[in-house]
């Protein structure tokens, strides 16, 4: 049973620097990514605002190595903040996981 | 196992507590450059390097090192590393392995720079050893508490020494200064400008039609946030080169890879290939405005197409 952690929805619900809630799941920052993951962004971002912590730190290598080159905001059509959302993401991990600022 | 994030990233923001820098460089190795140039010290506009040129050399050697560890069992021993780190500056050994002819390439893109602002009348100074890095990639890796704190140091330098403008020479500083620090610092007040911005708004002329024929590769971080696209083509068109367009370009460019270097090494790689056999599609004489993409682009294309910094095109169209 996939376990909801109420301190990532909320930390995320807080931020002004993670928004998916514009995203309508068309998938066109998947295809145009330069890495090619089937996770990064749109599956994670849903995993992130529903709470999925367990989920969420599956991915860490993921979310790390993402080039952070912007290629799929650009192409968004809803404009979200791509590569702001993954960047949030590090911000989250380096300061509940690894203990780093 | 892949390298070790979380003590690789330790350690980056050790360094930029401790020693203002994600690789602290000796202040002879970041203002060698400019020996010989009589640029003033400091002025209310300043050329401000944040040590990218500098650096790479460095990285290089170190990427070499590093992607040997990448699957390696000796990563269990990163933690330890990040210990000794806090004590030794290790980057130090890692600057003696850079290649001197490296060092001396990538100075000579930064003399471009400088020789063509001043070409272009352009009044402006340098911070020479007091010049941070900026903090980009501290930034990008999502370690905000040191960020922040850094930026606070740089935009205290500004202001003692009444900088109200400043120069950059490649996009992560240009971004990094221009977008990121008025995030953190909101009575951020400096105008920053890349030297292409300047040079494009100059009345600049070149020596003669060169004639040259390149393939630019566009920076994701100039072209998609700072919206520098035009300023280069407006340059070469100036000069009567030829700028062919790879498949992607413009906001639209692809990545060289580099990001990923310090903590993917492998997939960096791929992603500089898949570049490298992009741009060799449209040409085989390729510009670059980032030191980054450079890097990362020349070793993908192992010699089988030409990458330079486009300073050095512009130098030669400009009659440097």
């Amino acid at each position: 049973m996939p376990k909801v952690s109420p301190k990532l929805a909320s930390a995320v619900k807080c931020s002004d620097e993670f928004n998916a809630e514009a995203c309508m799941h068309c998938g066109i920052c998947t295809a145009v990514c330069p890495m090619g993951y089937e996770i990064l962004p749109r599956k994670l971002f849903r995993y992130v605002q529903i709470g999925l912590e367990d989920k969420v730190r599956e991915h860490v290598s993921d979310i790390y190595s993402c080039l952070l080159c912007g290629m799929c905001a650009e192409n968004c059509p809803a404009k979200v903040n791509i590569a702001d959302n993954v960047r949030f993401l590090r911000k989250y991990i380096n300061e509940n996981e690894f203990n780093l600022s | 196992m892949p390298l070790p994030t979380k003590d690789i990233l330790g350690i980056l923001a050790d360094n930029l507590n401790k020693r203002k820098s994600v690789l602290p460089i000796s202040a002879a190795t970041a203002t060698r450059w400019a020996k010989g140039l009589d640029i003033p010290k400091s002025g209310k506009t300043i050329l401000y390097t944040g040590h990218m040129y500098q650096l790479i050399p460095i990285i290089d050697a170190m990427a070499g090192q590093m992607a040997k560890f990448e699957d390696a069992p000796i990563t269990k021993y990163f933690g330890l590393g990040r210990n000794v780190n806090k004590f030794v500056n290790m980057t130090a050994f890692m600057g003696m392995m850079a290649s001197k002819d490296e060092q001396k390439d990538y100075d000579r893109m930064l003399r471009n720079i400088a020789l063509l602002l001043k070409k272009a009348g352009v009044d402006f100074g340098y911070l020479y050893g007091e010049e941070l890095y900026s903090g980009a990639l501290v930034y990008d890796e999502g370690l905000d508490g040191a960020f922040a704190a850094h930026a606070k140091r740089v935009f205290g330098l500004f202001k003692k020494h009444g900088v109200s403008t400043v120069i950059t020479v490649d996009p992560h500083t240009t971004h990094t200064l221009r977008s990121i620090y008025p995030k953190y610092i909101p009575d951020f007040n400096i105008e920053v400008k890349s030297y292409l911005e300047v040079l494009a708004e100059s009345g600049i002329k070149p020596t003669g039609e060169t004639g040259t024929e390149l393939t630019l590769h566009d920076s994701c971080v100039y072209a998609r946030h700072e919206n520098v696209v035009d300023q280069p083509r407006e340059l070469l068109k100036r000069a009567g080169a030829k700028t062919n367009t790879p498949a992607l370009c413009g906001k639209n460019t692809h990545c060289c890879g580099g990001p990923l270097e310090s903590l993917f090494p492998a997939e960096s790689h791929r992603i500089a290939n898949n570049r490298a056999e992009q741009l060799k599609e449209s040409g085989s004489n390729v510009a670059t405005m980032c030191p980054i993409c450079l890097v990362s682009l020349r070793k993908a294309a192992k010699g089988t197409i030409k990458v330079n910094d486009l300073s050095d095109t512009l130098a030669k169209a400009y009659g440097i």
